[in-house]
């Protein structure tokens, strides 16, 4: 991305085992599995990227259902590793949705991520993977990223009524009142550092 | 939840259908943990079983995003507790990933040893506990006797028994101690007839074989779409092995096989754990012979400061896939740490797996996918 002419050996290059992964991201928009997202489900892919041999894929909001319904058609990801979410706080869209494959016949994996708003519904692959139910459901719990067509998106780790999503950046490290007085003579109002106390910490 | 194929062996009902709701847990011993599971009964057949985690969970992920590198170490220990070192593994391989380290050989030949080893006790302890689960008392005074010897070669090597913290990002934080190697050298002698005692308690056991046959079949087809891995995977007849996919560390030049199963069984899943513990002694065996004095530790930062991108990556811990996926902004703090948990996942699977049996298989079911909850909740 620099304007400096890639080396060209490193995909192919067998023989030299010693060699450290190149560690330079670089874009991956010539990959084919990105060419095959392009042909098969058109307008999705935003950019593409390789870091450490492994190639991110950042996909528009609408269609990431479509593309996850044609890698595993068309291009045998099968295995959906796993789904989960990044908060940028001030970035806009907010949040980055992410989602591993795994391909049992090419034995690699690609990353699709797609931008999400605060409150904005991406759509749910839980019907197209079914691995993905309760990854979803924890990424809403964590994040408060609402999956459209979720067959039961429900809290998973925290508990129905739970306020807030813990791994947001704005969410305190100390906790939040939940209204469960555990420790009264401490913190009559509920457990953990109260609204205006000045040890309580949020993380950036 | 939308089933596609259930395959469960029919229970006669006399009676018309009666439900019932059943509190499964969260204090049951044979839940392995703090597991609820809302269970819907006819009589004693599960028409539905829905689990309810979140119990332990401690905002591991959130911790990671307060501390720096090398602080966020410690706190996979308390994810997977029965197998600590393959979860520090995973972490140091992640964050080795996005530093582009190169780690010596020495010490890839002993953090093989150290999950070799965890990967027996953690497989020692499934075998003594789901024993138990299902009224075998026996197998569980003998896997303990030698999950006892492998802790005590955790507390000489590192101080630690459960919680191990056995890896550094880049290395190990020290060389062996004097005569280790030999005294596990006559573990690993032993451990083959040991592991022939387990199975001569169980693998012919009519009781054994009446209680898990047949309970629980699942495909491997299914287990992929339900992202089921490890020997659930394996039982169900599908070889596919981290260390061998997508070898890590030396794994690539030891010489081993992936046992694999075709009736997707309990049974099944019990035999390729068996046999996945004498693969680890043969591993053990192998990198034994090969260790030569070394370096322990790569060329590490002082202050580890990646660059800005993200990975994954993961290894095979005893219980299936386990991967940490990191972005990093460049500083010396992860922006976000996201671990993917193979318990977790595979719990997923529970309500389909138990789904048409008795209570009492449900047991079995719950010790067959090898759930430890301190990593499904995080």
């Amino acid at each position: 991305m620099a304007g400096a002419p890639p080396p060209p050996a490193a995909p192919g290059g067998e023989a030299k085992k010693e060699a450290p992964p190149k560690l330079e991201g670089k874009d991956a928009s010539g990959h084919p599995w990105v060419q095959s997202i392009r042909a098969g489900v058109p307008d999705a892919v935003l950019s593409a990227r390789e870091f450490a041999r492994q190639i991110t894929v950042v996909v528009a909001r609408e269609k990431i259902a479509e593309v996850a319904r044609h890698l595993k058609e068309k291009e045998g990801f099968r295995y959906c590793v796993d789904v989960t979410a990044v908060d940028w706080k001030k970035r806009e869209p907010r949040f980055d949705v992410v989602y591993h494959f795994y391909s049992f016949s090419k034995n690699d994996r690609i990353r699709i991520k797609c931008g999400a708003a605060d409150g904005q519904e991406v759509p749910s692959i839980a019907r197209i993977f079914l691995a993905a139910d309760w990854s979803e459901r924890e990424t809403w719990d964590m994040f408060g990223i609402p999956f459209a067509g979720h067959p039961d998106l429900r809290r998973i780790l925290t508990w129905e009524g739970f306020h807030g999503h813990p791994l947001r950046k704005d969410f305190p490290l100390e906790g939040i009142d939940t209204g469960a007085a555990i420790y009264p003579e401490e913190w009559p109002e509920g457990a953990g550092p109260g609204m205006n106390d000045p040890n309580r910490k949020v993380v950036s | 939840m939308t089933e596609k194929t259930v395959e469960h062996p029919e229970v006669p009902t006399l009676f018309d259908v009666q439900e019932m709701e059943l509190n499964f847990g969260p204090q049951h011993p044979s839940t392995h943990g703090v597991l609820r599971l809302v269970l819907k009964v006819d009589g004693e057949k599960i028409l539905e079983a829905k689990p309810d985690v979140g119990y332990l969970h401690r905002g591991t992920e959130k911790l990671f995003e307060t501390e720096t590198y090398p602080m966020g170490l410690p706190h996979t220990d308390r994810m997977d507790y029965v197998a600590a070192a393959t979860n520090n593994h995973a972490f140091c391989l992640t964050v080795e990933k996005l530093l582009g380290l190169e780690i010596p050989r020495r010490a890839q030949l002993i953090r093989v040893i150290l999950d070799e080893l965890q990967r027996l006790s953690s497989h020692l302890v499934w075998l003594g506990t789901s024993g138990i689960d299902l009224g075998a008392v026996t197998p569980f005074w003998y896997t303990f006797r030698e999950r006892e010897q492998i802790l005590d070669f955790f507390e000489e090597y590192c101080g630690a028994r459960l919680t191990l913290n056995c890896m550094r990002i880049g290395g190990l934080p020290f060389d062996l101690t004097p005569g280790w190697i030999e005294r596990l050298s006559e573990l690993v002698d032993d451990m083959p007839a040991r592991i022939d005692d387990y199975e001569q308690l169980l693998t012919e056991n009519r009781i054994w074989k009446k209680r898990t046959v047949g309970i629980g079949v699942i495909s491997g087809e299914e287990c992929i779409e339900r992202g089921l891995t490890g020997p659930v995977l394996r039982g169900s007849g599908v070889e596919w092995d981290l260390r061998r996919a997508q070898p890590y560390e030396c794994y690539e030049e030891l010489d081993f096989v992936i046992p694999i199963r075709s009736n997707g069984d309990t049974y099944d899943r019990y035999i390729v754990r068996v046999q996945e513990m004498r693969q680890s002694v043969r591993i053990l065996r192998q990198c034994i012979d090969r260790l030569e004095p070394g370096e322990i530790r790569g060329k590490v930062p002082r202050v580890i400061k990646p660059p800005a991108e993200e990975v994954y990556a993961s290894v095979e811990s005893p219980k299936g896939e386990l991967g940490f996926y990191c972005v990093s902004n460049g500083t010396n703090r992860p922006y976000r740490m996201h671990c993917r948990p193979p318990s977790f996942i595979n719990l997923q699977a529970l309500p389909r797996l138990a789904k048409g049996h008795l209570i009492s298989d449900l047991v079995a079911l719950i010790g067959t996918v090898d759930i430890v909850l301190g990593e499904v909740d995080r």
